[in-house]
């Protein structure tokens, strides 16, 4: 009979320490540490150096997007997605954006879902590369993060040339994008997708076989596949278990069932696996993101947003030239589209994992409830499971594997 | 699997604590009675042709003005159907309460920690219900509909005397 989960909490731990009940130790890591990935509070159990229990604290970061959302219409709460998980914010206001067009059911033109899924998976990359550097940062391997920020910057140069910011997007609109894309958008997509796989072979000459870190990752903080669905892992994380979900695959959105890409799966479920995942996931997006280039070119200019004229606005010339043009603009900019009664849930295949969103409308401009199933929330649960009986120093490891972003985290 | 096959095994087994079935852009959603809700999801779970062993998301709903007040809404996924369910359970003033759906799937502890710090719903069987997001000494449940949001008086030069007379300032 295996130990039941259990998710403790920081009091639970504290408690018995501070009535002298207990022969271990308890330390308190973070919030401001190097290695915590943002503003994370780790309360730990220790025995001697040995992680004994551990839990998380969480919510210095909390700054009601979800309330602030009920209060902005539908299109205005777009910006805030951004602000949730700020390394993928363009896969947030995709999720977002897929909720509430799945309340208005309105159809979306093909430029703009080959847009979307190119640039998810250039996030996707971006995102990765974040959490590689900063992973072998805290494992002390310099090197690595310059390389991986290089590709990064050029990812983020390609978001400031279809947005004009290079972070907080809010590219993806309700209906479509924002505007359309840019004249030299796919030759610089195309430079970069080229030389991107022999960018990604260059990380693997320096980590892959590396004794140093296969010493620090293989066979550090398991998790096994049971244990990972129960807890809620999801993403890279659980298909390290061996488990081979991926909304992308299981639940399709915006047309990702017509391209072809394959999940890579671990075997072991240890940290060595989810870079394995990871990396490989990388290759996979670039692999899409070809093909959804060789659509766009094929495709040749065309509407970006949806030509229903009660969620999307008008383009301006016809303002000036139909009375009826020029009412719906009025009435989109001042009061905003009413989706139906009802409640929709959408989910997607973020960075981090399974990235949720639940609208509910009361047939009023604005969002009665909004809420973000947020996969870093969800996975730093399983963070005392896999670090128990590991060292400190495994510990440090761990959280850079789980990729967490504390922003998303709070909300 | 589609919805009809999920929705005549649920009343087949939950069947009289079932108060409303909805389908909506194709979504499956049952409201439930307290005690068919965990019920329904212990079924959902166990049950070897079912497999949605996948607790995806929780969380609650402040519907101010209907009866019952609040709602708490879980997704259930099928990872071998790829297939997601969706059970809905109400509670009401004063003091809502739902069971916990922690005991059943683990990944429950912080989505359910989450609806107790931001509505203010309890769920009984819960180890260790505390808020999480917010701190401790935190006074109310600010997702509820009749939380006060809160602003600042902007003092101009016409009634600044009588707005900083009862504003809280940091006295000697």
């Amino acid at each position: 009979m295996t130990e039941p989960i259990t998710v403790p909490t920081p009091q639970q731990i504290i408690e018995p320490a501070i009535s002298g009940r207990t022969e271990t130790m308890v330390l308190n890591m973070g919030p401001h540490h190097p290695s915590t990935h943002g503003v994370l509070r780790l309360v730990l159990e220790l025995d001697g150096e040995v992680v004994v229990n551990l839990a998380p604290d969480v919510g210095y970061l909390h700054t009601g997007i979800e309330k602030t959302m009920e209060s902005k219409t539908y299109q205005k709460a777009v910006v805030l997605t951004d602000r949730m998980d700020y390394l993928a914010p363009l896969s947030n206001n995709l999720c977002y954006a897929l909720a509430v067009e799945k309340l208005l059911e309105v159809e979306i033109p093909e430029r703009a879902q080959i847009a979307r899924v190119l640039l998810t998976e250039l996030q996707r990359i971006s995102s990765h590369l974040v959490w590689l550097g900063t992973h072998a940062l805290d494992l002390a391997a310099m090197s690595v993060f310059l390389y991986a920020f290089r590709e990064r910057e050029q990812i983020l140069d390609i978001f400031e040339l279809v947005s004009g910011a290079r972070m907080m997007t809010s590219y993806f609109r309700i209906g479509g994008l924002a505007y359309d894309l840019p004249a030299d958008f796919l030759p610089t997509v195309e430079q970069f997708l080229a030389i991107m796989p022999s960018r990604i072979d260059e990380y693997e000459d320096l980590l892959t076989a590396n004794p140093l870190w296969l010493e620090r990752t293989v066979g550090v903080g398991v998790i096994d596949a049971q244990a990972a669905i129960a807890l809620g892992l999801t993403g890279a994380n659980l298909r390290a278990t061996g488990v081979a979900y991926d909304v992308r695959k299981a639940m399709p959105y915006s047309g990702y069932e017509t391209y072809s890409f394959e999940i890579p799966i671990g075997k072991n479920g240890d940290i060595y696996d989810r870079y394995r995942v990871r990396i490989a996931e990388m290759r996979q997006s670039v692999k899409i993101a070809q093909q959804a280039a060789e659509r766009l070119r094929e495709l040749g200019p065309g509407p970006v947003v949806t030509p229903n004229r009660k969620v999307a606005p008008p383009p301006k010339r016809e303002i000036t030239e139909s009375m009826e043009s020029l009412i719906h603009h009025f009435k989109l900019w001042t009061e905003g589209f009413k989706p139906p009664r009802g409640d929709a849930y959408v989910s997607i295949e973020s960075p981090r994992g399974i990235l949720g969103c639940y609208v509910v409308s009361d047939g009023s401009p604005k969002p009665w409830r909004v809420h973000f199933r947020a996969p870093s929330f969800i996975n730093l649960q399983s963070l005392a499971h896999m670090a128990k009986g590991r060292l400190v120093a495994d510990l440090v490891a761990l959280i850079a594997s789980l990729d967490p972003v504390l922003g998303e985290v709070d909300r | 699997m589609d919805n009809q096959t999920v929705l005549a095994a649920l009343r087949d087994t939950v069947g009289r604590e079932i108060r409303a079935v909805s389908e909506f852009r194709g979504d499956l959603s049952v409201t439930l009675t307290p005690a068919g809700y965990l019920a329904a999801a212990q079924f959902l779970r166990d049950d070897p042709e079912l497999a949605y062993v996948f607790l995806e998301n929780l969380c609650g709903v402040d519907y101010l003005g209907r009866k019952p007040r609040f709602e708490v809404v879980a997704h259930l996924t099928s990872l071998r159907h790829r297939h997601r369910v969706c059970l809905k359970v109400g509670c009401d003033e004063p003091d809502p309460t739902v069971p916990s759906l922690t005991p059943l799937f683990p990944t429950a502890n912080y989505q359910e920690r989450e609806t107790f710090d931001l509505l203010g719903i309890k769920f009984a069987g819960h180890p260790s219900l505390t808020r999480i997001l917010l701190p401790d000494d935190w006074v109310g449940h600010p997702l509820r509909k009749d939380h006060p949001l809160g602003d600042e008086e902007v003092a101009f030069t016409f009634n600044q005397e009588r707005i900083y007379a009862r504003k809280p300032f940091a006295r000697e």
